[in-house]
C-alpha cells in the first residue's frame, strides 16, 4: 500500500495530459523553423519563414494587425485594470453597501455571458447606437470583457491584505490617501501587475468578439491569421504562431514569478 | 495633573449588539494602565477608541482634556502597537520606524537620526536595512515598539502586543516594556487576556467582562480584594464558597461556613446567601480551624501541593501548601480541620 | 481578538465605505452600458423584422423565432410542424460540449490529483505547466492542432511510420476533432478548480475509510469524489458553458458537416446572406440555456452549503 494519495495510472494520464497539450504546440514550433515550402515536406532548419514575417509580401498587412493587437491590448488592460482596482477596493473593502450583490453579479457578468452572444449584443449595440465599427468599438469591447480577469487577481491580493496595514498607516499620520498611496497601493502592486497582465493575453487572444465588432478593413492579430488560414495553413502562419507562443509563454512566466514574489511578503 | 486620558460614559455598538455599556475610566499621566478581560469583552474596542479606529457610539473621550472624539487616527498624538505587529512589508526596518516622521512632514536625516536611535534602544540597530519579513517574531515586536514611540506619542497603546511570542521571550519583554514606559514617560495602555502580564507590569488594572468595567485598581486591590464573583475567579485561582451573612456590624459581617463554622468578615452585605471568596494558598490545614472537610485528593505541583477536599455541604476546596519534607501528608479519606489566614476571606457583592 | 469589529462575519468595512459606490461607478458604466444594455437590446432585436441586405426594421415579428422552430415545408404551403433543423444543431453541440466536458473530466481529474498529491513546490511546476497552454492564444492552438491531425500531417505520418495504420486516419472534419479541440481548448477550466478542491481534501478522511477496511477504488467512489464534488461540478460548468458556444474549435476542425451554434450564429451577421434577428434569436435561446445551467449550479451549490 502506498498511502492513500496514490492511484495506479494517474501519473501516465498526467502525462497524456501534457501530451496533449504541447504536441501540436511542439509540432507548429518545429515545423516554424522547415526550410521548405511545403508544410509536408522537411527541407532542413531555417530562419526563412521568420524572415518572411517581417520582410514577407504579407508583412506589411500582420505587422499593421500586430500593432493595432498590441496598442489594444495595451489600452484595454491599463483601462480594466483601474476600473477594476476601484471595484475591487468597493467589494473587498466597502463593506456592505448598497447594491453590492448587483455589483459582483455585474463584473461578473461578461464571464457568465457566452462569447458568442457578447459580439452579437456588442454588433448589434454599436450599430444601433450608430458606433462606426473599427479600432474604437474593438477597445471598448475588449476593455467591457477584460475587467473580470482583470478583477480576479487583484481583489484575491486584497482581501490577503489585512486591514490593519491601513489602520497602522493612520495611526502614523498617514491621511487617508497617504496610507492608500504609500501602503495599500505597494502591497496590492503584484495583484494589479497580475491582473492587467491577464487583461493583457486575454485581449490579445480575443478573436470571436473582434471578428463581431472590428468592422471592414481593420484586422487585429488574430483575424488576421484566421482569414489566412482559412487558405490554408502557410508556413509564415506558424512562424507567427511561435512567436506569439514565445511571446505568451514570456508574460505568464513573468506573472508567475511576480506572484510568488508576491506571496513570500503578505 | 490632568488625566492623560478620560474615558467619559462612552458606549459601543455594532448594529444590534452592544461591545460596551457606559464605560468611564480616568488614566494618569505616566501611568502603565492596563484594559485585562477574556476574548471578546471589549478591551480592544476601547482601544482602537481612544486610537481613532472605532467612532464611540455615546459618550467622549478627553486626551489630556481635549475631547478627540471627531478626530481622524492620524490627528490623534495617539499611536499603536498592533497585536500582529502590522509592519510594513514593503518597507525595511528603519523606513518602518521612520515612518510616522515622514507622515509628519520631518525631513530625510532627523527622521532617519531619530529612527536610528530608537532602534538602537530596541537593541535593533544591525538590522535597520533589513525587511520585516527577515526579523523573528521578538525581533518584529521590537520594531513594532520602536515604530510607535518615534513620533513621540504622548500615550501609547498596546493590542496584546506579546501574544505571539514564545513563553521565555514574553517573561523578557515584560520587563523590558516596563522598563521603557519608565524611562520614556509615556503613559501606556495595554490590553491583553493574561493576568498575569497585567499583574506583573501594571500600575493599575481594569478588569472587563462582557462590555462592562468589574474592577479598577492596583494588581495588589485586585488580588486581594476582588469586588465580585468574575474577579476573584477571573485573577488567580479561588475557592467560592456559599455562606449565609447573619450579623453586620459597622465594617465588617458575621458569616456562616458550610458545615456550621462562624466567621467574621471584613465588609458588610445585606442579610442572607453570599459568596465568600479565599485564595487556596491563605488556607491551611489546622486542628483548631473552622472548616471541616474531606480529602479526597493530593495534585502534586513541584513548588506545591493542591489538596482537593470536600466540605460537609458538597462544595468543593482547594488548600495550596508548600511542598515541604517537614509537614507530613494527609493521606486521602481523611477529614481536615482547615484554617483561613486572618484577613483573607472577601465577601464578594454578588 | 477581542471585541473586534464585524464580528457577524460579511465584508468588513475598512474605512472604504462612503467610497465604495463612487468607486463602483466605472464598472457599472461600463459592464452596465457596454454588455449588460447591448444583452437587452439583443434580445429586442430577436423580435424586429428582417431587413435584407443585413439589419433590421424597427417592426415587430416572431419570425426569428418562427424560423427557429417552426417548418412550412420547403415552399411554405405545408401545415406548420416543428422545425428541426436548428433544434438539431443545439442537440448536437450539447452533444458535443458534453462528450468534451466527459472527456476533460477524464483526464483532468487524475491529472489535478497527482498534481494536488505532488510536494508544494513541484506542485507549483507541474500547475505552471499545465495552465501555459491556456495562455497561448486560443487560434493558434485551434490552428496548431488542425496542423498536427490533417490528414498528411505530422500525426498521420508518424502512426503511419510505425505501421500502426496504413493509411491516414481522416480526423479532420469530424466530430472527434471537435471534441479533441473543445478539450484542447478549455482542458485547464477543468485541472483548477478540481486540483484546488483535491488540495483542500483531508486526506485523513482516505486513511480513516482504509482503515475500515475501503479497498482504494472504493475510498476514491465513496468517499473522495462526494467530498471534493463541488470542484468537479464547476470544472465541468467552466468547460461545458464556452464549450457550448464554442466558434473556433467547430468551425476550424469540424467543417461543415459538424455545424455548431457558433458557427449558426456566426453566419447571421456576414455580408448580405446574413439574418440579424435570427442570429439574435439564437442567441437568446443559446444564452437563456447558458443561465439556466448556471441556476441549477447555483441552486446545487446551496444546497450542498446548506
Amino acid at each position: 500500500m502506498r498511502g492513500v494519495r496514490h492511484y495506479p495510472g494517474f501519473l501516465a494520464l498526467t502525462l497524456v495530459c501534457l501530451t496533449v497539450l504541447y504536441a501540436p504546440l511542439l509540432v507548429v514550433t518545429a515545423y516554424s523553423f522547415n526550410g521548405s515550402t511545403s508544410i509536408t515536406q522537411w527541407g532542413g532548419f531555417s530562419w526563412r519563414w521568420y524572415a518572411d514575417v517581417f520582410t514577407g509580401p504579407e508583412s506589411a498587412r500582420f505587422g499593421l494587425a500586430a500593432r493595432n493587437s498590441l496598442t489594444i491590448a495595451v489600452l484595454a488592460a491599463t483601462a480594466a485594470t483601474l476600473i477594476a482596482t476601484a471595484a475591487s477596493l468597493a467589494m473587498v473593502r466597502g463593506g456592505r453597501f448598497r447594491g453590492r450583490t448587483a455589483s459582483f453579479a455585474l463584473i461578473n457578468l461578461p464571464l457568465m455571458v457566452p462569447e458568442i452572444v457578447t459580439a452579437v449584443a456588442s454588433l448589434i449595440f454599436f450599430t444601433m447606437v450608430g458606433l462606426r465599427t473599427g479600432y474604437g468599438t474593438i477597445l471598448i469591447a475588449h476593455i467591457t470583457f477584460c475587467i473580470p480577469f482583470a478583477y480576479l487577481p487583484i481583489s484575491a491580493r486584497l482581501e490577503g491584505i489585512e486591514p490593519f496595514f491601513e489602520e497602522a498607516a493612520r495611526d502614523l499620520y498617514a491621511s487617508r490617501f497617504r496610507a492608500f498611496t504609500q501602503v495599500l497601493l505597494p502591497l496590492m502592486a503584484p495583484g494589479v501587475i497580475s491582473g492587467w497582465l491577464l487583461a493583457f493575453i486575454i485581449s490579445l487572444d480575443d478573436f470571436i468578439i473582434t471578428n463581431f465588432v472590428k468592422g471592414a478593413g481593420m484586422e487585429t492579430l488574430p483575424t488576421a491569421i484566421f482569414g489566412s488560414v482559412k487558405q490554408g495553413i502557410k508556413p509564415n502562419i506558424m512562424a507567427i504562431s511561435t512567436l506569439m507562443l514565445a511571446a505568451s509563454a514570456a508574460v505568464v512566466t513573468l506573472s508567475w514569478l511576480i506572484n510568488r514574489r508576491g506571496q513570500r511578503s503578505p | 495633573m490632568a488625566a492623560a486620558i478620560e474615558i467619559i460614559e462612552v458606549v459601543k455598538r455594532f448594529g444590534a449588539t452592544t461591545a460596551l455599556e457606559s464605560l468611564t475610566l480616568s488614566i494618569a499621566d505616566n501611568e502603565f494602565f492596563t484594559l485585562l478581560g477574556p476574548s471578546g469583552c471589549g478591551k480592544t474596542t476601547v482601544l482602537r477608541m481612544i486610537a481613532g479606529f472605532e467612532p464611540v457610539s455615546a459618550g467622549e473621550i478627553r486626551l489630556f482634556g481635549q475631547n478627540i472624539a471627531a478626530l481622524p487616527p492620524d490627528r490623534r498624538p495617539v499611536n499603536t502597537v498592533f497585536q500582529h505587529y502590522a509592519l510594513f512589508p514593503h518597507m525595511s526596518v528603519i523606513d518602518n520606524v521612520a515612518f510616522g516622521l515622514k507622515m509628519k512632514g520631518v525631513d530625510l536625516a532627523a527622521r532617519r537620526a531619530r529612527a536610528g536611535k530608537m532602534l538602537e534602544m530596541v537593541h535593533l540597530s544591525a538590522f535597520a536595512e533589513r525587511l520585516p519579513a527577515q526579523l523573528s517574531g521578538g525581533q518584529q515586536q521590537r520594531v513594532a515598539l520602536a515604530r510607535a514611540l518615534a513620533p513621540e506619542p504622548r500615550v501609547l497603546l498596546l493590542d496584546e502586543p506579546l501574544s505571539a511570542l514564545d513563553l521565555k521571550l514574553r517573561q523578557a519583554m515584560r520587563i523590558e516594556l516596563k522598563q521603557l514606559q519608565q524611562d520614556t514617560g509615556i503613559t501606556f495602555i495595554f490590553v491583553t487576556h493574561d493576568q498575569e502580564e497585567a499583574l506583573t507590569m501594571s500600575d493599575r488594572i481594569a478588569v472587563m467582562s462582557a462590555g462592562r468595567l468589574q474592577q479598577v485598581g492596583t494588581a495588589r486591590d485586585i488580588y486581594e480584594t476582588p469586588l465580585n464573583r468574575f474577579v476573584a475567579d477571573f485573577i488567580g485561582e479561588t475557592n467560592l464558597l456559599p455562606v449565609d451573612v447573619e450579623a453586620i456590624s459597622q465594617d465588617a459581617s458575621r458569616v456562616r461556613l458550610p458545615g456550621g463554622g462562624a466567621l467574621t468578615v471584613p465588609g458588610t452585605a445585606t442579610p442572607g446567601r453570599h459568596t465568600l471568596s479565599i485564595r487556596p494558598e491563605r488556607l491551611v490545614p489546622d486542628p483548631a480551624g473552622p472548616l471541616k472537610a474531606r480529602l479526597e485528593r493530593v495534585v502534586y505541583l513541584g513548588t506545591d501541593l493542591h489538596l482537593m477536599t470536600r466540605l460537609q455541604d458538597g462544595s468543593g476546596l482547594v488548600v495550596r501548601m508548600q511542598n515541604s519534607a517537614r509537614s507530613a501528608l494527609p493521606a486521602a479519606g481523611e477529614v481536615l480541620s482547615i484554617a483561613i489566614e486572618e484577613g483573607a476571606a472577601r465577601l464578594l457583592a454578588d | 481578538m477581542a471585541g473586534a469589529p464585524g464580528a457577524g462575519g460579511g465584508p468588513k468595512d475598512a474605512g472604504w465605505g462612503p467610497l465604495a459606490l463612487p468607486l463602483m461607478l466605472p464598472t457599472w458604466a461600463v459592464i452596465g452600458i457596454f454588455l449588460a444594455l447591448p444583452v437587452l437590446l439583443m434580445a429586442v432585436y430577436s423580435f424586429l423584422t428582417r431587413e435584407f441586405r443585413g439589419g433590421v426594421e424597427w417592426q415587430f415579428s416572431l419570425a426569428a423565432y418562427d424560423q427557429f422552430f417552426v417548418t412550412r415545408g420547403l415552399f411554405g404551403d405545408e401545415p406548420p410542424s416543428l422545425e428541426w433543423t436548428y433544434i438539431l444543431i443545439f442537440w448536437r453541440s450539447l452533444w458535443q460540449a458534453a462528450l468534451a466536458t466527459g472527456l476533460c473530466l477524464l483526464i483532468g481529474f487524475p491529472t489535478a490529483w497527482f498534481i494536488a498529491t505532488r510536494s508544494p513546490r513541484s506542485r507549483t511546476v507541474w500547475l505552471f505547466l499545465v495552465t501555459i497552454p491556456y495562455w497561448v492564444n486560443l487560434l493558434i492552438r485551434t490552428v496548431s492542432l488542425k496542423f498536427l491531425i490533417r490528414d498528411n500531417g505530422p500525426l498521420n505520418e508518424f502512426l503511419m511510420g510505425i505501421g500502426l495504420t496504413s493509411g491516414p486516419l481522416p480526423l479532420v472534419n469530424t466530430n472527434l476533432a471537435v471534441q479533441l479541440g473543445l478539450f484542447y481548448s478549455y482542458l485547464p477550466f477543468m485541472v483548477l478548480p478540481i486540483y484546488a478542491a483535491v488540495e483542500r481534501y483531508n486526506f485523513a478522511l482516505s486513511e480513516a475509510a482504509a482503515d475500515l477496511y475501503a479497498g482504494r477504488w472504493r475510498i476514491l467512489w465513496e468517499i473522495t469524489l462526494p467530498v471534493v464534488r463541488p470542484g468537479i461540478v464547476a470544472g465541468c460548468l467552466l468547460v461545458f458553458i464556452p464549450s457550448l458556444g464554442a466558434f473556433l474549435a467547430p468551425d476550424l476542425l469540424g467543417g461543415a458537416k459538424n455545424f455548431m451554434i457558433g458557427s449558426l450564429i456566426d453566419e447571421q451577421f456576414k455580408g448580405s446572406q446574413g439574418n440579424w434577428p435570427f442570429g439574435a434569436a439564437v442567441s437568446v435561446i443559446l444564452m437563456t440555456l447558458v443561465m439556466l445551467a448556471l441556476l441549477i449550479y447555483a441552486r446545487a451549490q446551496g444546497r450542498g452549503r446548506a
